[in-house]
């Protein structure tokens, strides 16, 4: 499989195309004239240190902080006028997905039709009904669908939330930080489900603070820096344990007794404690 | 309860608290959802200034409490979306400024008497005429259509209000229609326990509904029951007792909920119990379930 994904063709417009977008909190910058397009059909991971303006640029892709200038076009449709919603997959940067009253898993991957679904169906179709269950084994939560989300661990609600996105059926995923959180043996379980979008040809941005075992299933990453691409690469951006965003966090390490950990991850690129993903037909 | 139906003040009196029982937890459990529970309260004082100014006017106080809650509860959330996380501080200002103007309205009012304030602070089941069934009626399936229509995008709205942003649903207008559906329900409920208790009804029945259940769907619905619940059995108990109805009522549902809180406990340590025995699943069947679930996972740094 080559990483050359031609599926939009030559005149589909970028999936997203920000032009000199610009964003400030009581007025520091936290985007600073940022422009980037992302093609359709990519997976792309946008990484930096925190305070990056990486969560600003998702929430501002999707219309949930107003530019302060500069323009963002969704399917090459400005954002004002963009009315397709149904295509559009959000997963928030949350630790917790329920709310003050208790609901189910099922009802909360539900509620991700709900842009999908008209106003005046009140009962949801076969088909609606095969797609929550659908995101539910996607995500490996089919049998916990009737239980109530605050049971779960904190890496299973994030799952619930990325079964909430993709109940909908969009095309364009934008996921913001869905590995915080999450353990070892979930994140696999999400890059399979990554894999599987960008296989289906869906457009994937997300925000990570290390690529993890993802790295094998992004395309693209975007480096951010102070509101500001710095980085715009094909493969991986940086190797080394020190160049790597976030690098001085905490990774598990399955053995105690390994030696060094870090002299590993120092000769092929990859941290040797993180677990690799192994994807049929690439490498 | 024969004796109970031949009068018809109390006829009437059994209707109204049917429609309270009904409507109010609907709208209690989007609230509580939202995490605005006092909202509930911040209206009824605001509604208290309508009621005078139907007093003062010779109108009908149900009609001006509806229009002038209505307002108060636009106001409230433009104010709390214009200055973000003062909502408290909103709620506040139309507490003081609600009651306060209430007040003075009343006193200006030619044969009003502190009895007439005392009526509407505390409700006043059995003076409720047909006029005033049929308008709270209206209200109430005015209430029941929107939550019918609007149900799936308010249950978005109140788990997560960027997320409904990012779904392109109307964040806006969806937050007004929650608030002023809030004021109408208010107002239905204001009748029956009074303007200083109308919150009871909205919150204390899905507080207590919440204690035993799961899912969205069956808390609303356990709510309603246990709503009509607490408002007929307050409202007949008040009759044979001889006791203040609004009161009754709301006492009623904090017994229930009491109850609820002492039985979801029992349920819960059970629960744990047989988890904790028969769960032991082989460490990396599958990714679901084999975590413990206290393990909250990682959090950066």
């Amino acid at each position: 499989m080559s990483d050359q994904i031609t599926r939009g063709g030559a005149e589909t417009p970028p999936a997203f195309q920000i032009v000199d977008a610009r964003v400030a909190y009581d007025g520091n910058p936290v985007l600073d004239g940022l422009s980037l397009d992302v093609a359709p059909g990519r997976t792309t991971a946008v990484l930096g240190p925190n305070g990056s303006g990486k969560s600003t640029l998702m929430r501002a892709m999707l219309g949930i902080v107003p530019l302060a200038s500069g323009e963002i076009r969704l399917h090459g449709t400005p954002l004002r006028r963009f009315r397709d919603w149904r295509r559009i997959g959000y997963v928030p940067q949350r630790l917790t997905a329920g709310g003050a009253v208790p609901a189910t898993v099922r009802e909360i991957v539900a509620s991700g039709q709900v842009a999908a679904r008209g106003r005046l169906s009140l009962l949801p179709s076969r088909s609606d009904r095969a797609a929550v269950h659908e995101a539910l084994e996607a995500v490996g939560l089919a049998d916990r669908a009737r239980d109530a989300v605050r049971e779960l661990s904190g890496g299973q609600q994030q799952r619930v939330l990325i079964a909430r996105a993709l109940a909908g059926r969009p095309d364009t995923f934008v996921m913001d930080e869905p590995m915080a959180g999450v353990d070892a043996e979930n994140q696999l379980a999400l890059a399979r489900t990554i894999t599987h979008l960008r296989d289906r040809g869906s457009t994937v941005v997300l925000v990570l603070h290390e690529l993890g075992p993802l790295e094998d299933v992004i395309e693209r990453s975007v480096v951010l820096d102070e509101g500001r691409v710095v980085h715009d690469g094909d493969a991986p951006a940086v190797t080394g344990a020190c160049a790597r965003p976030g690098h001085e966090h905490q990774h598990p390490h399955p053995d105690p007794n390994d030696p060094d950990p870090r002299a590993a991850e120092a000769t092929d690129g990859a941290p040797a404690d993180l677990i690799r993903l192994e994807v049929p037909g690439r490498d | 309860m024969t004796e109970l139906l031949q009068y018809e003040f109390m006829r009437r009196a059994l209707i109204a608290a049917v429609l309270v029982g009904l409507v109010t937890p609907v709208i209690g459990t989007f609230l509580v959802q939202r995490r605005l529970a006092l909202l509930g309260d911040g209206i009824g004082h605001v509604a208290l200034t309508g009621v005078a100014l139907g007093l003062l006017t010779s109108t009908s106080p149900v009609l001006t409490a509806a229009v002038v809650a209505t307002l108060g509860a636009i106001l409230m959330e433009l104010v709390r979306v214009r200055t973000r996380t003062s909502g408290e501080v909103a709620l506040a200002l139309l507490f003081y400024g609600g009651i306060a103007g209430g007040v003075l309205l009343i006193n200006l009012t030619p044969g009003a008497s502190n009895a007439t304030l005392t009526s509407y602070l505390f409700g006043s089941v059995s003076t409720v005429e047909e006029q005033d069934l049929w308008f709270v009626g209206a209200l109430a399936v005015g209430v029941i259509a929107v939550v019918a229509l609007f149900g799936r995008e308010l249950f978005v709205l109140c788990q997560d209000e960027e997320v409904a942003k990012a779904h392109g649903l109307p964040v806006r207008f969806l937050s007004v229609l929650l608030a002023v559906t809030a004021a109408l329900t208010v107002v239905i409920a204001m009748r029956v326990v009074g303007v200083l208790m109308v919150s009871a009804l909205l919150i204390v029945p899905v507080a207590a509904a919440q204690q035993l259940t799961r899912s969205f769907r069956v808390t609303m619905a356990l709510a309603v029951l246990i709503g009509l619940f607490s408002s007929l059995g307050g409202l007949t108990t008040a009759f044979y007792g001889d006791l203040a109805p609004g009161a009754t009522i709301v006492i009623l549902a904090l017994a229930v909920f009491c109850l609820a809180v002492a039985v979801g406990g029992l349920l819960r340590r059970r629960s744990r119990r047989s988890r904790t025995s028969d769960t032991r699943e082989p460490v990396g069947a599958d990714a679901a379930g084999t975590m413990p679930q206290t393990d909250r996972g990682r959090v950066k740094q």
